[in-house]
């Protein structure tokens, strides 16, 4: 319904606009536009306002004041508890631990590979990298039942180490993808050029391969670090020991250990785990923006 | 100089680490599964061959008709929902924002990044009835209406989920649809201006021609995704009231971990890797040829 006004209004401004129109007009014409553009604002941080003054508030506040009032004091009690008696702590330990080394070897595998199948010369590259692709679509449910298995025959139940295979094997498919793009804008050139020089391909691939897609790398890794951090299925699948639970899986078991109406914690928690992610987020958004929409472009 | 790009030694070395995780944890898994549709138990209990059976139960079980009309019926709407706002966001960043959107559109993102369940639990809050009344219900209780108890209700609960995703997803495909709208070049917008096209009509018959591409691949992603549902809906109504918001992710799931039938719970999934397959391949192949007539 909005759309024509959105729509008059860039022709309003635009240079070939008839010139009879005062700026009076431009100025109410602008206002649709505007109103829209406060209401989606609202739309968007309200609900992250409301959760950052809940989590100071106590249960107290939380049962006899009405849900937009302030906090009456700021003071860190709820987040001291979601952190200490929520096992907050150990859940984010555990989910660095499992995410480290998954991105470590996602982008070292994926890069690597993704230079082997587009730079390198060979039979067969082209079946490789659809076989890659082909992983892109698999939804993670079809793999879940046989890793359990595996793992558990393996021995590797108990441990973080089923997260941090799964993590690197469903992270290939979309970063070798990604990589072997970008490696097709390198001139082969260069690398014919190390070799005159003596250099190995491999050794051509460290030294000047990879460094010169680092900031493809880097959005890559990025992305990655978003989807592993996020991820609920395969963490809920493979820690069945609340030791060993992820950020996302305590989150979600987090009400158990309060008892389901103990809002003051609640909220610290997902404020801990919401606002952790936006500080890393406004650092990173235009990277963050540019990978997410770039890898689903090509998935 | 090709013969120094065929290194062998260097393909082995650096594609072999990653095509070995690759097969063992994600494609062996894929023909396993397929195995195991065949047989019954698990493989704590152990298995035992069970023929057909696993499909015959498939196309018998309520539940799986009930969680499969669940699974479309959301990957249609949030699918609609998704490339509708975001392509209304994305004019509204090109057209009438301009340069200035960064800003805005930094913050539409936002939420795209945060945490799936961190953001259920929010709006379970959001949405609470008891035993205290979340923002919703307060905010309907000073307009003088009654608190609804919006998660107790299937079909009710269905749109609150509609709306939590859409409001965690719109920004993410505002970007991505952006993108193939600022690619679109100004001089045939200006000579169709130039013609007379104004405002909804250079829209259709110039704007949505030119990013038919993109719009095409994000509906391809959105209902890749929607159709994998399971975060959200775990974290937000863990599937109820009852069973009515159960997708099939979560059926599979529930079949797989809760009763322990991995068979069955194979066969589940491979049903929902078939649709998946389907709906990817029959959008490809339908705006292939829409494409071709163009």
């Amino acid at each position: 319904m909005t759309a024509p006004a959105t729509l008059r209004e860039r022709t309003a401004t635009t240079p070939s606009a008839p010139p009879r129109r005062t700026p009076r007009i431009k100025v109410l014409k602008r206002l649709p536009v505007q109103l829209l553009v406060a209401l989606l604002l609202i739309v968007e941080i309200y609900p992250l306002v409301w959760l950052f003054m809940g989590s100071f508030k106590t249960q107290d506040e939380f049962l006899n004041s009405p849900v937009w009032t302030l906090p009456q004091n700021f003071s860190f009690d709820n987040y001291t508890e979601a952190w200490t008696t929520g096992n907050l702590a150990t859940y984010v330990g555990n989910s660095l631990i499992a995410t480290i080394p998954s991105l470590f070897l996602i982008v070292l595998f994926g890069v690597a590979a993704g230079f082997a199948l587009e730079v390198l010369v060979w039979k067969g590259r082209n079946a490789v990298l659809l076989t890659f692709l082909a992983g892109i679509m698999v939804p993670g449910q079809m793999i879940l039942l046989p890793l359990f298995s595996a793992y558990f025959q393996v021995g590797l139940t108990g441990t973080l180490w089923p997260l941090i295979i799964t993590y690197t094997a469903t992270g290939l498919p979309l970063t070798v993808f990604m990589m072997a793009t970008y490696f097709r804008a390198v001139p082969r050139e260069v690398f014919e050029a190390a070799t005159l020089d003596g250099a190995s391909m491999i050794r051509a691939f460290f030294s000047i391969g990879f460094p010169m897609v680092r900031n493809a790398v880097f959005t890559v890794a990025l992305v990655q670090f978003f989807f592993i951090w996020n991820d609920l299925l395969i963490a809920l699948t493979f820690t069945n020991n609340a030791q060993l639970n992820t950020i996302q899986v305590g989150l979600l078991n987090f009400t158990g250990e309060f008892g389901a109406v103990q809002y003051g914690p609640l909220f610290a928690a997902i404020c801990i785990n919401v606002f952790g992610t936006l500080v890393l987020y406004l650092f990173l958004n235009q990277r963050v923006m540019k990978g997410l929409a770039g890898g689903a472009v090509k998935g | 100089m090709n013969n120094v790009l065929g290194d062998k030694k260097a393909v082995v070395v650096l594609l072999g680490p990653a095509l070995l995780v690759y097969t063992l944890a994600m494609l062996v898994p894929v023909f396993w599964s397929l195995g195991y549709t065949f047989l019954s138990g698990n493989a704590i209990t152990g298995f035992t061959f069970a023929g057909l059976s696993n499909f015959e139960k498939l196309f018998s079980d309520p539940a799986v008709g009930e969680a499969l009309w669940f699974t479309v019926r959301y990957a249609v709407v949030i699918t609609a929902g998704q490339v509708l706002l975001g392509y209304f966001l994305s004019l509204l960043y090109v057209f009438a924002l301009k340069r200035g959107s960064s800003l805005i559109r930094t913050l539409v993102f936002f939420p795209v990044v945060l945490p799936t369940v961190a953001v259920a639990l929010l709006f379970q809050k959001m949405f609470e009835i008891a035993p205290q009344n979340g923002l919703v219900n307060s905010a309907l209780n000073v307009f003088g209406m009654g608190s609804i108890d919006w998660l107790g209700d299937g079909s009710r609960a269905f749109w609150v989920i509609v709306i939590m995703d859409l409001w965690r997803s719109m920004g993410f495909y505002a970007v991505l649809l952006y993108t193939g709208l600022v690619d679109i070049p100004e001089d045939i917008l200006e000579s169709a201006r130039l013609d007379g096209a104004q405002g909804l009509r250079l829209i259709r018959h110039i704007v949505l021609p030119l990013s038919l591409p993109v719009l095409l691949s994000s509906i391809i992603f959105s209902i890749n995704g929607t159709l994998k549902v399971f975060d959200s809906i775990v974290a937000l109504t863990n599937g109820g009231p009852g069973s009515a918001t159960t997708p099939l992710t979560l059926h599979m799931f529930r079949t797989s971990f809760t009763y322990g039938d991995y068979g069955y719970g194979s066969t589940v999934a491979l049903l929902l890797t078939i649709l998946c397959l389907i709906v990817t391949l029959f959008i490809f192949r339908s705006s292939r040829r829409d494409l071709t007539k163009d």
